[in-house]
Order: structure tokens, then C-alpha cells, then sequence
């Protein structure tokens, strides 16, 4: 009893650090590299919500970029549109995502393996199609730029630009830490439970009496709404919303960035995050071709360590890592 | 124009976008078919097929058919022998586990695309007919090459059928495909049929990339539609069935061009996409397919 209470404060204690080690970031780092940071953590809660579906419940997206995507137009078309406050279209964003989720996990969890990956990478390619084809609206690769005096808060009598580096860092780091805290809870939680039972075998798990379609189908929504309040977030932080965002590539990203850290666990996603993005940019120096370096980090992550970075320390030296 | 005329050509149109299609889509299949691996880099080897045949046709001087039967020889196979590679490298380690292949052959996919960018740049270049003849059809004069490429698909086809039905390669192939562990009891080596596989279904997406690259230019992108089709005839045909492949290539095909006509491009795509999509939810053994075990 006393080995689990000591592992549940060591967990508190190791996610508690994490997020200070971040909040003195946004002091200490060089100005480069909090923007680099800004941007690390708005996409390492993508992978995150990714995680929760592709990690816990074992079941392989290749589409997760439509929801990111959808939080992303969900919130910059009203306020590039129709000028609504940042509030307002966070959650619009969010809203947008969810619903996108529920239909795409109804109709796609009909599927199993396979067909699932294919099935989750052809409503994205609609779902990219579709941003280009309204182009009226979405300016298609080009994108909307959204300009700084539409993306600040009013509060309390203050005015909150989401464009300055500082409260770009606290607000995405704000986002991450409640994601990742809530998605912590999550898979502590019953349901996080019967998530990982799913993955590990569903024939006993609907056996046992679960509704397995209904536990899967809360996992994809779930994940959505994660992925889209974290699209939702970078196009209101960084102020540009592009198709680009819902190409195969941004599903692809998620999938890299979660295999690197370490699938199923809770910090995983911030790691291989981070570890990509600075990879990248050492190498930028070398090579344009980052795609490459993309392809070929994969197949070695694939072929070598299927379990990640941190998948790899826990099998290795800290069990009880979450 | 009167609707004749019309028609008459939509229909040869589609009839060269179906029989590259069906090639195409062969390769795919045949991959799925027998090594349950669904090949996301096979449209790289499209067109990288493609590449290769501007990169040998040039080289050659003198008469364009030189150039190209020297492409339509040397392509295949070095797309092949890459495709052999990186099975044995990659795929072969991952035990075919259906999920790990996918996500090494997206890996691939990077790979080459961001290889042939380096190597070939991003312009998009042509290459010359082999001859230009233009043959007189009732309204108009049509390329003779297109035609050439119809026949040329249909005997490419033709083989890979006798190839799969007539001979003890094929035999094998087909133990393999249709129960693996009793075709390795009874002394086939399994492995090495995946690696033949592997590489055959990348020729074949090679033969189609030189065959069409006189009538498009080869660019490193062109490999996203044919995959997309691909995807969509396989899937309509039936994972893994051959006939059924070619029945949704011509359906395919042949509407491609008509629809095109209604619809634009990006909207056509889109619910093409879409109807797929909708197919492998309800109907996940295709349209022609039967279920299987």
C-alpha cells in the first residue's frame, strides 16, 4: 500500500516539476528558444490528445490532423470572419472538433486495424480537400492571417495580446499543463483503464460486459477535443490559419512525435516533441529536406524502438512511470 | 461538338487513365494481397519510375524509342531492386506486422519524395514519345501512343495473370496468399516470395509511371494521385482480389473523366473520397469482393 501511495506522490511530484521546469522557461530560455518552446507545447498537447487514442487505446490514426485542423478553422474563420472574441472562438474551435470526432468515430470505428488507418486517412483528405475547396472562406494554401488587434482578450479592464512572446508561452503552457494534467487523471481513472484493457484484448473486455464501441467512441472524441483546443490554440497564438495544417503531414507529425517520446506514457509527447523540433533545427543548417529526416527517424523508431524514448526507460529502469 | 465525337473521346481518355490505373493498382493489390501490407510508399515508386525514365531517356541521344525501351527496361528494375532493398531492410524485421508497415512505408514515402526533390528539383520535365503517329478515328485524329499505352497495360496484365495462374511462381505465390503458415510447412520459402512480391508490385507501378510519362511530364509529387486511385480501386475491387481491381479501374477510369466534366477537380476528389471511404465503413470487402474467412 505504501509502495503505491509513495508512486502516486512520486508521479504528482515528477508532473508537478515538469510543469515549473516550464514556467521558469518563459524567464530563462533565450527569446529564440521560448518561441520555439511556444510552439513545441501547443503542438506536443496535439500529441498528447493523439496519444490518448493511438497510445492508451491502441488504435492507429492517420487522420488526427483533421481534428487539429478543425479546431484551428473552427476558431479562426469566426474571428477572421465575423470578428468574435477570442473566448468565444476558443471554444467554437474546440466545439467544432468534438463535433467533427463524434461523426468520424461513428462511422470509422465501424472498422478495426487496417481499414481503420485508411479509413481515418481518407475523411482527413476530404477534410483537406475541403479546406481548399472553400476557398472563398479558408484562402486555401495561402491561409488567413490573423491579425494581432483581433487576437486579444479583454479582462478586466486589461487588454491580453496573445501575440506577445511572453503570454504566448504562459497561455500555451497553460493549455499543455491542463491537458496534460487532466489526461494524467484520465488514464489513472477506470476508463482509463478499460482504455488500455481495450488495447490489450477487446474480445475480453467486451466479454466482461464493457460497451467496447461506446468506450472507443468517448477515446476518439475525447482525443479530438484535445487535438482541436490545441489547433484551436495555434492559430490564436501564432495567428495564421493554412490548409497546411490539415494535410496527411500534420497526422503524420502526431503519429512521429508519440512513437518517439514513447506511446502510453503521459509525458511521452512532450518529449518527442521537443526532441523533434530541435532536431530539426540543428539540422536545418545541413539540409532543407526535413521530410527526410522525418522518413528516416520513422523507420528507425519503428524498426529499433517501437517504444519510444520514455516507453524505453520505463520497461528499462522506472516502472512506475505513467 | 456533338455528343459522338465527345464521347467517343472521353472514353479513349479514360480508357489510358484506366489501364495505367489498373497497372497501378495490380502492384498495390498484389502487396496486400499476399503480404497483408498496405504499401503507402507505392505511389513514391510511381513516381520514381517516372523520374528514372527521364533521367535514362535522356541520356540516350539519337531516335526517342531508343531512349524509351531503354527506360521502359532499366526503370522497372531499379525500382524494383529498391523496392527488394528496403523490404529486406525494413519490413522483413517488422515481421509484417500491418500496423509497423505502415508507418515504415510512410517513412519511405518521405524518403524518396524528399530524395528525388534533392536529386531531380521541383520542376516538372517531359519526356518524348517513342514515335508520333496520329491515327485517324472517324471525327478526329488520336495519338497513337495512347493507344500503344492501352495495349501496352493489357499485356503487362495479361503476364502478371499468366505469371500468378500458369506457372509455379505463381503457384507459390498464391499458396503464400492464401494460408502462409501451411505454405512454410510445405518447404516455401515465404520470405523470400514477400521480397519478390514486395518488388514486383513496385515494377508494375514503374512499367505504369514510364508508360504515362510521355503524356504527362515527370515531376517528384506525382506520385499522391496515383496512390489516392490506387487506394480507391483496390479498395472498390476488394482488398487483395485481381479481378476485381481491374473492374474498378476501368469504373474508375472511365468515370474520372466524365465526372471531371461535372464537377471540379477538388470536389470530385473529395467525394470520390468520400464514397470510398463510405465503402470500406459498410462494405469493407468491396463491391465485387466476397467476404473472406
Amino acid at each position: 500500500m505504501t509502495e503505491v501511495r509513495s508512486n502516486a506522490t512520486r508521479i504528482w511530484l515528477l508532473h508537478a516539476a515538469v510543469i515549473v521546469l516550464l514556467l521558469a522557461g518563459n524567464f530563462l530560455l533565450p527569446e529564440y528558444h521560448r518561441g520555439m518552446f511556444s510552439r513545441a507545447l501547443v503542438l506536443a498537447t496535439y500529441a498528447m490528445g493523439y496519444n490518448l487514442l493511438f497510445g492508451y487505446t491502441g488504435l492507429l490514426s492517420l487522420g488526427h490532423a483533421m481534428f487539429f485542423a478543425a479546431g484551428m478553422y473552427g476558431a479562426g474563420l469566426p474571428v477572421y470572419h465575423l470578428g468574435w472574441d477570442v473566448p468565444l472562438v476558443f471554444a467554437t474551435g474546440i466545439a467544432a472538433a468534438g463535433l467533427l470526432s463524434l461523426a468520424v468515430g461513428v462511422l470509422a470505428l465501424r472498422t478495426t486495424g487496417v481499414a481503420f488507418m485508411i479509413v481515418t486517412m481518407m475523411f482527413a483528405q476530404i477534410f483537406f480537400l475541403a479546406t481548399l475547396y472553400f476557398t472563398t472562406w479558408t484562402r486555401g494554401e495561402e491561409g488567413l492571417v490573423l491579425q494581432p488587434t483581433t487576437r486579444a482578450i479583454e479582462f478586466a479592464g486589461n487588454t491580453i495580446s496573445l501575440s506577445d512572446p511572453s503570454t504566448r508561452y504562459l497561455v500555451a503552457l497553460t493549455l499543455f499543463a491542463i491537458v496534460l494534467l487532466v489526461s494524467l487523471r484520465l488514464v489513472k481513472s477506470s476508463f482509463g483503464r478499460t482504455l488500455v484493457a481495450i488495447r490489450e484484448n477487446e474480445e475480453r473486455v467486451r466479454m466482461l460486459g464493457y460497451n467496447v464501441f461506446a468506450t472507443k467512441l468517448l477515446a476518439v472524441v475525447f482525443s479530438g477535443l484535445v487535438c482541436g483546443a490545441a489547433g484551436a490554440a495555434y492559430g490564436l497564438l501564432f495567428g495564421y490559419v493554412g490548409s497546411g495544417f490539415a494535410s496527411s503531414q500534420y497526422s503524420i507529425l502526431a503519429l512521429l512525435y508519440v512513437l518517439l517520446g514513447g506511446a502510453a506514457t503521459t509525458l511521452g509527447p512532450l518529449v518527442g516533441t521537443l526532441f523533434m523540433f530541435y532536431v530539426i533545427d540543428y539540422t536545418s543548417g545541413l539540409t532543407s529536406a526535413y521530410l527526410l529526416l522525418v522518413g528516416v527517424v520513422l523507420i528507425i523508431l519503428i524498426l529499433f524502438f517501437p517504444k519510444g524514448l520514455l516507453g524505453t526507460i520505463r520497461e528499462k529502469w522506472l516502472p512506475w512511470l505513467p | 461538338m456533338a455528343f459522338g465525337p465527345y464521347f467517343l473521346l472521353a472514353t479513349l481518355e479514360g480508357l489510358v487513365t484506366a489501364s495505367i490505373l489498373a497497372l497501378t493498382a495490380l502492384g498495390l493489390s498484389l502487396v496486400f494481397g499476399v503480404m497483408r501490407v498496405v504499401n503507402v510508399a507505392h505511389g513514391e515508386f510511381f513516381m520514381l519510375g517516372a523520374v528514372l525514365a527521364w533521367a535514362v531517356s535522356t541520356a540516350f541521344a539519337g531516335h526517342p524509342a531508343i531512349g524509351f525501351s531503354a527506360a521502359l527496361l532499366v526503370a522497372p528494375l531499379v525500382v524494383g531492386g529498391a523496392a527488394f532493398l528496403s523490404e529486406r531492410l525494413v519490413l522483413r524485421r517488422l515481421d509484417y506486422n500491418p500496423e509497423a508497415t505502415i508507418v515504415a512505408t510512410i517513412g519511405m514515402l518521405y524518403i524518396i519524395q524528399q530524395l528525388a526533390l534533392t536529386f531531380y528539383g521541383a520542376d516538372a520535365r517531359p519526356v518524348q514519345a517513342p514515335f508520333n503517329v496520329r491515327i485517324q478515328l472517324p471525327w478526329f485524329g488520336y495519338s497513337g501512343y495512347k493507344l500503344f499505352v492501352i495495349a501496352a497495360a493489357i499485356i503487362v496484365m495479361l503476364g502478371t495473370w499468366l505469371l500468378l495462374t500458369r506457372t509455379k511462381i505463381g503457384l507459390i505465390m498464391r499458396a503464400t496468399q492464401y494460408d502462409r503458415e501451411t505454405a512454410q510447412a510445405f518447404g516455401i520459402p515465404v520470405d523470400r516470395v514477400y521480397g519478390g512480391v514486395f518488388a514486383l508490385g513496385a515494377m508494375l507501378a514503374a512499367v505504369a509511371a514510364v508508360l504515362v510519362v510521355p503524356t504527362q511530364q515527370a515531376h517528384y509529387l506525382m506520385g499522391r494521385d496515383p496512390l489516392l486511385l490506387s487506394f480507391i480501386v483496390v479498395i472498390i475491387g476488394g482488398l487483395g482480389s485481381l479481378r476485381g481491381t481491374l473492374v474498378a479501374a476501368l469504373i474508375v477510369g472511365l468515370s474520372d473523366g466524365i465526372i471531371s466534366v461535372f464537377f471540379s477537380p477538388t470536389l470530385a476528389k473529395m467525394l470520390a473520397t468520400a464514397l470510398v471511404a463510405l465503402v470500406l465503413v459498410f462494405r469493407p470487402q468491396g463491391l465485387f469482393g466476397v467476404r473472406t474467412r
